[in-house]
């Protein structure tokens, strides 16, 4: 009876051969795409011994390529997050005109290849750009210097933070912020206690996405950094230089930091999803 | 302190919400807005609530312009359908809310807050429901902690969105005398919208029959039940009538 019974399966359910197939497929395409590449960089990276790889790692050009990338995150990251969260409060919870303008226009960066992003601002900041001589009589630099390589990072990241808090926010309606005012509330207490804590999970994955991949953007960069050595090199184009100059060993040590970076950020989100378990569970059951 | 409400209109693009809207109520009535779904009876609820900005009319309570008060600081208890509670707060904190967003000078102490927290839980019957979530508290719980949480602001009306539309018929019927009761200690004027004809006769002092934008009929509900004016009150409330004998 029990036996017959273990054989019955629920209607969604495939045979255990099927299962076995869809698993096996998930695994290898994750392992063969995923997991070797990564293994490969870090391989790769201690080819020659460890002492190669933390040699290459603190060359001074890597470490003032580290320390641009870190600025370049620090200052492109909040900003976008401080834009992401009005323009998704003000999407989500206000009524005007172009609103839906508005959102095509927040997704254009993901439509548009990142070397164009960068060529936009060499063509509008640039010597020979519509800018250039205004900036060259008030000796103002922008391309091949960090504010173009802030603008242009900002530029491709800039949607990561709206796009995850928009359906967030739209799905959550206006009702508990109305909730607040005929509460009392002041309109910063509605954002700062109501709205705010409602979205801080959605904002916090927006964020991890934002700077991984502020920290990792190559092509917009690529065009408006003139990688000039020590100074203008982020992380990724220090990699691409060092493969060019046929130092792998080099170029897959830095790639393996920034490899790091990406396992942080998942383990970060994982440990993040796991600890407040029981709170974001709390904020979707309702 | 009673409320009067004069011409009051309301459009929501070319769709006409409200057209022309009067009424008065004493004050510490128990008044039902009574109609279909689009007759028009919540947003009148939510312009009360300072929710809306009708396009004209006026609307007197208190002796105050009532629509020239700012809403937060109309002190409207406004309990809302789905019962809106702050879902990372605690039922505690819901309540206190509040309290705790007023400037200052005028907020309680904290030992004082956690007083008047305590008081309002024992009075829907939420004891020891405090350090809880919304999300662990069943339909008729999140409702009374809604309640509770528009009682806290010592609120000069209360107005209630279909207060028991999400629940089932058992709760609805304690619910409801224990409203009742509890409107009658209180003696706040309260403005409640229902399309459920019953709920309306079994709890209001007066009640409204609205249909497209405008009242049909205004009146107590024996007067309403006995003399209907037009025929859509006939039919609507005769549906309920009729079916009961």
């Amino acid at each position: 009876m029990s036996a017959a019974r273990r054989r019955l399966r629920g209607p969604v359910e495939e045979s255990p051969a099927a299962r076995l197939l869809l698993i096996a497929v998930t695994i290898g395409f994750v392992g063969l795409f995923l997991l070797a590449p990564l293994a490969n960089v870090f391989a790769s990276a201690l080819s020659e011994g460890r002492a190669m790889a933390f040699a290459a790692i603190g060359d001074p050009d890597a470490l003032s390529a580290n320390r641009l990338t870190l600025i370049v995150a620090a200052i492109a990251v909040p900003l976008n997050a401080i834009f992401g969260v009005s323009a998704a409060w003000a999407i989500t919870k206000h009524d005007f005109p172009g609103k839906s303008i508005l959102v095509s226009l927040i997704d254009l960066p993901f439509s548009v290849s990142p070397v164009i992003s960068g060529l936009v601002y060499v063509l509008m900041f640039g010597l020979q750009g519509w800018l250039g001589p205004f900036l060259r009589a008030h000796d103002i630099k922008i391309i091949f210097a960090l504010p173009g390589i802030v603008l242009a990072t900002m530029f491709v990241t800039f949607p990561f933070v709206a796009r995850e808090l928009i359906p967030l926010m739209s799905d959550q309606g206006r009702t508990e912020e109305e909730a607040a005012v005929t509460l009392g509330a002041s309109g910063w207490q509605v954002f700062s206690r109501v709205t705010l804590p409602n979205i801080k999970w959605g904002l916090l994955y927006g964020v991890l996405l934002c700077n991984a991949r502020a920290m990792g953007e190559f092509g917009a960069v690529s065009v408006v950094s003139g990688h000039i050595r020590g100074l203008t090199n982020t992380m990724p184009l220090h990699v691409e230089v060092l493969y060019n100059d046929y130092q792998f060993v080099g170029a897959f040590a830095v790639a393996s930091l920034l490899a790091m970076l990406a396992i942080v950020t998942l383990v970060l989100k994982t440990f993040l999803e796991w600890r407040y378990a029981d709170e974001i569970a709390a904020q979707h059951r309702h | 302190m009673s409320l009067v409400i004069d011409s009051v209109r309301k459009r929501f693009g070319a769709y006409p919400a409200l057209e022309g809207v009067s009424m008065s109520a004493p004050q510490g009535a128990f008044v039902a807005l009574l109609g279909p779904s689009g007759s028009g009876k919540t947003t009148l609820l939510r312009i009360l609530g300072g929710l809306e900005i009708p396009d004209a009319g006026e609307v007197r309570f208190a002796d105050l312009n009532w629509l020239a008060v700012p809403t937060r600081e109309r002190r409207a208890g406004f309990v809302f359908q789905h019962y809106a509670l702050f879902r990372h707060m605690t039922v505690a904190g819901n309540i206190a809310f509040g309290l705790n967003v007023r400037a200052r000078r005028t907020r309680p102490a904290k030992a004082e807050i956690d007083r008047r927290v305590e008081e309002l839980l024992h009075l829907v019957q939420l004891e020891g429901y405090g350090k809880r979530y919304p999300s662990q508290l069943s339909g008729g719980q999140r409702q009374r902690v809604a309640l509770a949480r528009a009682l806290a602001i010592e609120p000069r009306m209360l107005l209630l969105d279909e207060p028991f539309g999400a629940l089932d018929a058992k709760v609805r019927k304690e619910l409801r005398a224990w409203l009742r009761a509890l409107h009658v200690r209180l003696g706040l004027t309260t403005i409640f919208v229902t399309h459920d004809q019953d709920e309306a006769f079994a709890m209001a002092d007066l009640v409204a029959v609205m249909h497209a934008g405008k009242i049909e009929q205004y009146g107590t509900p024996a007067d309403v039940k006995r003399a209907p004016r037009t025929a859509f009150v006939e039919e609507f409330v005769g549906g309920a009538g009729g079916t009961a004998g």
